[in-house]
């Protein structure tokens, strides 16, 4: 169950007036939001409603057309990034190295003290097994989605953006995975989870957000609630 | 802190990795040389006289043609699964990741020059007539050259449609100073007709000017959509 949350808690992203075109199709349409610490939101909607974007915009990847994103209180996005977890669609990893090499050369780039042991951790977290010497081309498919959020963990961030985090991921391993980001959603860090299977965050997800052609359209705790009104 | 040098090294050492297993890069460089020294013999069928007026030329295109294939690919491979993302997220600075890319490209560039120059000699039966000890420092330079501005470039073509096509277009005319200092040192190296050192001097500024600019570039390259 998602922990109470009756006390007004600042917000560690806000985002105003957020636009993004590519060329003269606008992928975002002035998106304002803000998002508390310590809260689970899920981002539901149809393909091409603007999903990915806004996660992308928040990573810093993509540069928004117009508007202004907050997060940890600053607008150089660029200074914090050291604080966020980043998991795309794509695993984010190469395929010709096992997933202790790829967590080994990404540990450096966050600087992570005690690589070869933080490596493990995250590697055991998310239930892959560090000693695994295969290279990561050779992981099915939802192993390495596992992989590729223990990559996303590694610098133990205080903002998670998961694009997609169980596609292709059997039940209960989803499950697992669920239960992994509510422990983590309770440790105070703030997780934005973009998927189309959000049943498996019900009861775990403190908000689900809803957009629509760019826009958020809805904020609901509960997901029958939204679902009701379709 | 991770610092500059000590981030490049871990991003070299891991494009090192990649390419001792996968040997893209290397394969190509290799085989695409070769096929340019074989026909280009036949084709020719040069006197001693003649080999050591048009090597210099030969002997740089097909180097420069050959470092295309491994510059395409030093992208491409961050590409697959979108790994570059992976870089942009972090903390890193840019100036890494090129670096890194260069010197890797720097190595491969080299040691296909390595293997490749004994196959000049004997194909087109090279000897020196000036001298021979600036001959490294003219192929140092001028990989240097080509390298430098071809990382940067193949960053730039890298979300192109077709990007194996716009690498030579934006970097050949580019390389035209360096590629010219290159031909005319290495020209006067081997004819012993006149001195290399204009061309080397020449091939160390554009070096460092093109260096600096392409550090001082690459951060925008990296972070452009």
């Amino acid at each position: 169950m998602p922990p109470a949350s009756n006390q007004p808690v600042a917000p560690t992203v806000v985002v105003t007036g957020l636009v993004k075109q590519f060329g003269r199709f606008a992928a975002l349409r002035g998106v304002s939001a803000e998002f508390a610490s310590g809260h689970l939101y899920t981002i539901l909607g149809d393909n091409g409603a603007g999903k990915t974007t806004l996660l992308r915009a928040l990573a810093g990847l993509t540069p928004p057309t117009r508007g202004r994103i907050s997060m940890l209180g600053t607008t150089n996005l660029r200074s914090v990034c050291g604080q966020l977890g980043y998991m795309a669609h794509p695993s984010l990893l190469y395929d010709e190295m096992s997933g202790m090499e790829n967590l080994g050369y990404f540990a450096r780039l966050y600087d992570v003290s005690n690589k070869d042991q933080r490596c493990a951790e995250v590697i055991g977290a998310v239930k892959l097994d560090p000693s695994l010497t295969r290279p990561v081309g050779q992981y099915s498919q939802g192993m390495r989605q596992r992989m590729s959020l223990a990559r996303a963990l590694l610098n133990d961030p205080k903002i998670l953006l998961l694009d997609e985090p169980f596609s292709n991921v059997d039940l209960r391993s989803a499950r697992e995975m669920v239960s992994l980001l509510t422990g983590l959603r309770d440790a105070g860090k703030t997780i934005f989870v973009v998927t189309h299977q959000a049943s498996l965050l019900e009861g775990a997800a403190d908000e689900f957000v809803w957009m629509e052609t760019g826009q958020i359209v809805s904020r609901t705790s509960d997901l029958a609630t939204r679902l009701e009104t379709l | 802190m991770s610092t500059v040098p000590s981030l490049t090294r871990a991003t070299l050492a891991k494009d090192l990795r990649l390419e001792w297993r996968s040997k893209d890069a290397i394969n190509s460089m290799l085989f695409f040389s070769l096929l340019v020294v074989v026909i280009f013999s036949f084709s020719f069928d040069p006197t001693a006289e003649e080999s050591r007026r048009i090597a210099g030329g030969l002997v740089w295109v097909a180097f420069l043609f050959a470092a295309v294939v491994a510059l395409n690919q030093t992208w491409a491979r961050e590409m697959r699964n979108q790994v570059l993302d992976a870089y942009r997220v972090s903390p890193a600075p840019p100036n890494a990741l090129f670096l890194a890319k260069v010197v890797g490209n720097f190595i491969f560039v080299t040691v296909l020059q390595a293997l490749m120059t004994p196959l000049f000699i004997v194909f087109y039966n090279l000897r020196a007539l000036g001298p021979a000890y600036q001959l490294p420092m003219v192929a140092a330079l001028g990989t240097w050259a080509l390298v430098v501005n071809g990382t940067f470039f193949a960053a730039m073509s890298l979300r192109t449609r077709s990007r194996e096509i716009m690498l030579p277009l934006l970097l050949f005319p580019i390389s035209i100073p360096a590629l010219l200092a290159m031909v005319e040192a290495t020209g006067a190296i081997l004819t012993g007709e006149f001195s290399a050192k204009f061309w080397i001097v020449l091939l160390a500024a554009y070096d460092l000017v093109f260096t600096i600019a392409s550090l001082f570039l690459f951060g925008f390259v990296l972070q452009a959509e």
